[in-house]
């Protein structure tokens, strides 16, 4: 069960770059690795946050003063990009990571962070360019995500609301699962199993 | 009203309308790899059962060793195929493991065993998924707990996307082929420009397309930004399906083929977008970023950070820095120290026949991989004698997998080590640790490989 998300006022760390993709949020060697094993958050973004003797890179922006101890992503576009690794999703979580702010992001990636009790918040392009500056200017600065709300507050104090899928909203809010939630359409699964698909033999393959 | 394909193929799955506008759709075909396999330990935790075992099919691929007889460099890799074979077993799915001639990369033998079928919803925990709309069919990659809720329930919850049409008209030119078509339509509406779409691909050029040739295209529309891609069946799509493993035969192939006729897109349906590119315009393509949509034509010069606007310059800057280019070279100046022939991309038999047309007579001047999609891919290169092709002009001949598209088996190239590659990414670090990587079509990689730079096919006599 994914853990409930509701509020949250927490640090924030800007990521510039656009077209992040899953790929550098976490490389395929650590993907074999048990999820929630001991160091899964070394693994996130690590190719690029430690150099190759394990020293931390002080030009990653995770590893400069006000933004380690971030739990909000504020991020380009299109971020999450490329594979569907769930993992990208659980090194962020495993780090602390909360809730990512995006103009846009990587469709599978989205939809990874809502089964992880991760919030996606989507905002037009020049808000999220200028919460980025915002903690640019001051490492450290707080945002507060509010999903009941549905606004994040600014360093500044301005107010920005965000649309969120109702479905999502109320999955997040509740931590509740979607397979338990699936189970309870039991009956028009196998309705839709025995009327509706029964007709095409192709579908089911005579093994 | 009309309806385009992917309305078609969604109307005819849907199970129930969810809270909140999504919907529960079902699952005719649930493709499973060793990376699935965090998706079983899961719901094995909960006492699960696969809910349909028979729907459900499985190949090794991610981390077999490609080089033949070669042990698992490590327990961990191992033991990601040790855990796949025991799920499979127990849970009843049909599992194409070492030692068969089926096993293969998971979006190569769902087609080649006729497991993918036009009007079909299905899917993969991979984000090449996609590969399967070549058939006709809503394929989509999801998720690890979005394979765990397809083991369960065979439904998944989806908000409906809004659909893109991208027409490729006229004709392509002489070794111009799907990959170039795929790379100049990133280059044009960006790595995010399929976001939140289903993606149609039409037009001449599709229409003329073989089905590994749609299938290559299909295959990127994740590095568009789209989770599906699709291209209508049409004649091509049923001669290639007809006869299958898994395919319909006999009477129920007469009917499962007028099913299949009705699928493609009303001539009036509209489309969200529409995007139009010139067939004839199109030239062989590489890339020279760390996107996939920092593709050219292999005729331009790398980009110079000084000529672009402010906005993009850091990020130029910074491709270019790990690519270790110079802004204004010329590509074909570029060097390579390794090719790499193969991936879901492109390692069909008519991949290695392109490839190995270029390779013939000539000589690998630095080391080049050939990793066929199956073991039938490979086993019909062999008959045709392009293994011999191959051999002859110093190139590596290996068993069937996912090998270094994406390194998890083990198989990565070195730190600055720059590869000529068929796969589908460029990603930093996608191919290996501080790998860089230029992506490219069959015969061009071909060309690559024995010329040792970024070389125009059409040059090579």
């Amino acid at each position: 069960m994914p853990p409930p998300f509701t509020r949250l006022t927490a640090p924030a760390v800007p990521i510039d770059l656009p077209n992040v993709d899953t790929d550098r949020v976490i490389p395929a060697r650590f993907l074999r690795k048990p999820q929630g094993s001991a160091g899964y958050d070394t693994y996130l973004f690590h190719d690029v946050r430690f150099d190759a003797a394990g020293a931390e890179r002080p030009e990653f922006v995770l590893n400069q003063p006000g933004f380690r101890e971030a739990r909000i992503v504020v991020a380009a576009e299109n971020f999450g990009c490329g594979s569907s690794r769930e993992a990208a999703v659980w090194a962020l979580a495993a780090y602390g990571i909360r809730a990512v702010i995006a103009p846009s992001l990587g469709d599978i990636f989205h939809q990874n962070c809502g089964k992880n009790g991760v919030l996606a918040v989507i905002l037009p392009a020049a808000v999220v360019a200028e919460l980025r500056r915002q903690l640019h200017a001051r490492p450290g600065a707080v945002l507060t995500v509010d999903l009941e709300a549905q606004t994040v507050t600014a360093p500044d104090g301005a107010v920005h609301c965000f649309e969120i899928d109702p479905f999502r909203k109320q999955m997040l809010l509740s931590g509740q699962d979607d397979i338990g939630l699936t189970l309870g359409y039991e009956s028009q699964i196998a309705a839709y199993e025995t009327g509706h698909r029964a007709a095409p033999p192709w579908l089911t393959p005579a093994l | 009203m009309a309806r385009t394909m992917f309305e078609k193929i969604w109307a005819r799955h849907v199970v129930a309308e969810g809270p909140g506008g999504q919907t529960l759709l079902y699952i005719d075909r649930h493709l499973l790899h060793e990376g699935s396999t965090p998706a079983f330990l899961r719901l094995a935790k909960t006492g699960r059962r696969v809910r349909r075992p028979d729907l459900s099919f499985a190949t090794a691929d991610h981390y077999v060793q490609t080089s033949p007889g070669a042990p698992a460099p490590d327990a961990e890799i191992r033991n990601m195929i040790e855990i796949l074979d025991a799920h499979t077993t127990q849970q009843g799915i049909v599992l194409f493991g070492q030692g068969d001639a089926r096993r293969g990369i998971v979006h190569v033998i769902g087609p080649e065993q006729g497991l993918t079928l036009p009007g079909m919803l299905l899917v993969c925990g991979d984000s090449h998924t996609a590969t399967h709309g070549a058939l006709g069919a809503l394929a989509f990659g999801i998720g690890s707990s979005e394979v765990e809720h397809v083991l369960a329930t065979q439904t998944l919850w989806q908000r409906k996307p809004k659909t893109m049409r991208i027409t490729v008209d006229g004709r392509l030119g002489a070794g111009v082929g799907a990959k170039d078509v795929i790379l100049a339509i990133i280059a044009h509406i960006s790595a995010a420009g399929g976001v939140g779409h289903a993606l149609e691909y039409a037009g001449a050029v599709l229409r003329s397309m073989s089905m590994a040739e749609r299938m290559t295209v299909c295959n990127m529309s994740i590095e568009a930004g789209a989770r599906c891609g699709m291209v209508a069946p049409d004649d091509t799509t049923y001669a290639y399906v007809k006869g299958r493993p898994f395919a319909p035969a006999g009477e129920a192939w007469e009917r499962a083929l007028a099913y299949w006729r009705t699928l493609p897109s009303d001539a009036d349906a509209t489309f969200d977008r529409e995007v139009r590119l010139d067939g004839a315009a199109i030239a062989p393509t590489v890339t020279w970023g760390t996107s996939p949509q920092d593709a050219l034509p292999i005729t331009a010069r790398v980009p110079d950070p000084a000529a672009v606007e402010p906005g993009r310059r850091a990020s130029l800057e910074r491709a270019l820095a790990y690519m270790g280019l110079t802004g204004g070279m010329p590509l074909t100046d570029v060097t390579v120290d390794r090719v790499f022939i193969g991936s879901c991309t492109n390692s069909r038999l008519e991949d290695l026949r392109a490839a190995a047309a270029v390779a013939k007579g000539r000589r690998a001047v630095v080391p080049a991989w050939i990793v066929p999609g199956s073991g039938l891919v490979k086993e019909a290169a062999e008959r045709e004698g392009l293994d011999r092709i191959f051999r002859e002009a110093g190139f590596d001949w290996r068993e069937a997998g996912c090998s270094m598209c994406v390194g998890m088996n083990g198989e990565t190239a070195r730190e600055r080590e720059r590869v000529a590659s068929t796969s589908n990414r460029n990603f930093e670090g996608r191919q290996g640790k501080g790998a860089r990587t230029h992506l490219m079509s069959p015969a061009m990689a071909a060309a690559a490989a024995v010329t040792g730079r970024l070389t125009d096919v059409r040059g090579l006599a």
